[in-house]
């Protein structure tokens, strides 16, 4: 007993955390390579930390056993929401070789990642286009994001616009996607008229999808590159702007009118998604992760476009992330894990995959093979948007990845409260800016 | 004289042996969390790097941060629907179930009454976002008996999100505070009840005179149990509403979550837990006093 007290005595008087092992980042840092590493011949175990729901890795994994079978995968699934809170600790104690990754700045912060920029040295990555890897780019000390070395890696990468049910769409006379803003709230408009709910979106618990159709309009209404730079946490960088503060009272705008389903705020993702398969919505804002699902659950129906620009003819942008895996600082297998990642965006077969199983954009060269899409689908609509946002320069991270915790604590409850109108458009971008100047800092 | 003194010390020593095994765990899985708790309450920390002293800052925080503060303020306000909704639906239940004890109507109602109590919390929460659901079979049955003008989400909306929450709180408590108000009824001496309709007393003079005053200590059990459910309360608002629509039914249990585990501000997740626990304690230790048994 005595043992016992004394001991939890003695742990109390030093600082929390001063007692674990604290990666360096000189540790996180993989050796100067003379050639690109593969796995070998030798039977191989790669510990995999990978996220629930989401069949593509572990489609890919599978394949890459088949081509090289000295490699197996040990494969442990969560939620993404539990992976976020577990992220720090496993890459602590237990580092995966491959692991699917939240928010990667605190991350990085702590030196739990490996640093990836040998691997995209002799590997050919730094040639492909420099927007596909940009947000997983970290400034020493993991300061500023979207500069700086690479620290995670994409297996394919995600387009966002605004999905519509062609069916509805016929009903109000809207044959061609919206050209510009003016267009968008003129087909809302009719539907309303016509008795049809004119959003299908999702807005209850911590999950606040409203966010979805406020970046766009932000981008609708502003340049994408400010908003990026907030994301990104560059110094004095601010959300609250005059552009942005149009796309909020336009958002406030849809709300009065009535635009979102009534109880939008009691409202989940999968609930939205159920609806709108039932034709309960004509536009939806969601990501071409579910393309392949809306091809197979209402064949010929859905129809995808980019959101339209304020002006006729003006840049357009989109939320476009990649589906981010990274490398454990102390992971046993990182040379293969690398391997497994440059052949993720390489292999004809494993591009194939990404697109059949993923629905989104394999990463990798630009003038990489594709795989055959058929013609008329959502995934060939939301693959063909991928193309004019390269084209205008215009992807963009979420705004809810600006800190790890922006999302739950401050852009939900204050996008609830404009629902309810116990928010304005000024005082939500306010109350977000200040919210994250103080995740910024730390506490 | 000598082996006397030395037997005696010797039994001291064992009857420390026998709490030992008990002791061990209470101080490594009790004492030492707590006691890390409040040191960390003092720390900025995020859980992974080394934490820097940061010495009552979080603790005025917890008093400052709007958010937080009323955080602290609705669990209060669920005691309400946690607390005096069970104990006085309970006493009146427990009483009519008392009155038709022997029939079989009496097992079926204990049985019912008590059944949220067996369902495991989660899958009452869920069931109960179900029904509240702006199709559920709360706002159904609204819309046929006529009263179409007040269905809504109604954990969805600003002014009924926190109620919704107690009204599934309450249900669950009910059963339990029903079960521990029936076994103490079974325990009050039947003649006292005969002496009193002798004398002309009626069924609610009954209850006021004697079942309430034999009833003290299970009531304090009660309001006990179900003050801590209220002020501690996690489970249910995590599965119904996560705390909104925009922090509208957030409660210090799930608020304390976010902080160490989303936001990883362990600092002052802790020391918004210490001052839970101390809330928890002061208003637990006045209805312990206010309903001991004075008689003994």
């Amino acid at each position: 007993m005595v043992v016992i007290l004394g001991g939890s005595l003695a742990a109390a008087c030093a600082a929390p955390g001063s007692g674990n092992a604290q990666p360096t980042a000189a540790a996180s840092s993989a050796p100067a390579l003379a050639s690109a590493p593969t796995c070998g011949t030798e039977p191989v175990t790669m510990k995999g930390y990978f996220e629930t729901g989401f069949p593509i890795a572990k489609a890919l994994t599978d394949e890459f056993t088949k081509q090289h079978p000295n490699v197996t995968f040990d494969i442990r699934e969560d939620q993404f929401a539990v992976i976020t809170q577990n992220a720090p600790r496993v890459l602590a104690d237990d580092p995966p070789d491959l692991m699917r990754l939240p928010q990667v700045s605190e991350l990085v912060k702590n030196n739990l990642l490996k640093n990836l920029d040998e691997y995209a040295k002799v590997f050919g990555w730094d040639k492909w286009p420099p927007s596909q890897l940009q947000q997983m780019r970290m400034a020493p000390g993991g300061a500023v994001r979207g500069e700086g070395s690479l620290y995670a890696m994409g297996l394919n990468f995600s387009m966002t616009g605004v999905f519509y049910n062609k069916k509805l769409a016929a009903q109000i006379g809207m044959t061609t996607p919206p050209a510009t803003l003016a267009d968008l709230d003129a087909a809302m408009a009719k539907a309303k008229e016509a008795g049809l709910a004119p959003i299908a979106q999702f807005n209850g618990g911590a999950t606040g999808g409203l966010a979805f159709p406020l970046q766009d309009l932000m981008a609708s209404y502003g340049p994408a590159a400010p908003i990026n730079d907030w994301i990104f946490q560059k110094p004095g960088a601010t959300i609250d702007t005059p552009s942005n503060l149009q796309a909020t009272q336009h958002l406030e705008k849809w709300i009065k009118a009535g635009y979102f389903w009534k109880d939008v705020n009691a409202v989940d993702y999968a609930t939205m998604m159920s609806r709108f398969m039932k034709g309960d919505g004509l536009f939806m804002f969601n990501g071409d992760w579910e393309s392949g699902n809306l091809d197979k659950q209402m064949p010929g129906d859905v129809g995808f476009f980019l959101m339209p620009p304020a002006q006729a003819g003006g840049k357009q942008a989109a939320m476009s992330a990649p589906l981010t895996f990274g490398v454990g600082a102390n992971a046993k297998n990182a040379d293969c894990a690398a391997t497994f990642l440059d052949w993720v965006a390489t292999d004809t077969q494993a591009r194939t995959i990404g697109v059949q199983v993923g629905g989104s954009h394999p990463m990798g060269p630009a003038d990489a093979p594709m795989p055959p899409i058929a013609a008329g689908t959502v995934t060939e609509s939301t693959l063909a948007a991928g193309a004019k946002i390269a084209e205008d320069n215009g992807s963009m991270d979420f705004i809810a990845n600006a800190t790890g915790a922006i999302y739950a604590k401050s852009w939900t409850p204050n996008l609830q409260k404009l629902v309810g109108g116990e928010q304005t458009p000024e005082g939500l971008l306010k109350s977000v800016q200040a919210d994250y100047v103080s995740q910024v800092k730390g506490g | 004289m000598k082996a006397a003194v030395k037997r005696r010390s010797g039994s001291r020593w064992a009857g420390w042996l026998f709490v030992l095994p008990a002791a061990a765990f209470y101080v490594v899985f009790v004492i030492q969390p707590l006691a890390m708790t409040v040191q960390y309450s003092l720390y900025s920390w995020d859980g992974i790097g080394v934490a820097t002293w940061n010495g009552v800052q979080n603790y005025l925080r917890v008093f400052t941060d709007p958010d937080l503060f009323a955080a602290i303020l609705n669990a209060i306000k669920l005691i309400v629907f946690f607390s005096a909704v069970p104990v006085v639906l309970g006493l009146a239940i427990a009483a009519t179930i008392r009155r038709i004890a022997a029939s079989r109507l009496a097992l079926v109602a204990r049985t019912v009454i008590f059944l949220p109590q067996v369902i495991p919390l989660v899958a009452a929460g869920i069931t109960w976002s179900w029904l509240l659901s702006s199709t559920g079979l709360v706002n159904q049955l609204l819309t046929y008996i006529g009263l179409e003008k007040i269905t809504r989400a109604w954990l969805g909306e600003f002014s009924t999100a926190l109620p919704a929450v107690g009204v599934i709180g309450a249900w669950v408590l009910l059963g339990l505070c029903t079960l521990l108000l029936l076994a103490g009824m079974s325990k009050i001496d039947p003649a006292l009840y005969e002496a009193a309709r002798l004398d002309g007393a009626g069924p609610l003079r009954e209850f006021v005179s004697i079942t309430l005053p034999s009833l003290r200590q299970e009531i304090g059990v009660c309001v006990t149990v179900t003050v801590v459910a209220a002020l501690a309360s996690f489970d249910i608002v995590y599965i119904s509403t996560q705390g909104g629509p925009g922090n509208a039914s957030m409660v210090p249990g799930l608020e304390i979550y976010y902080l160490a585990f989303s936001e990883r501000q362990v600092g002052v997740a802790s020391a918004l837990a210490v001052v839970l626990t101390v809330l928890v304690i002061a208003c637990a230790l006045p209805i312990q006093w206010l309903t001991r048994d004075r008689s003994s």
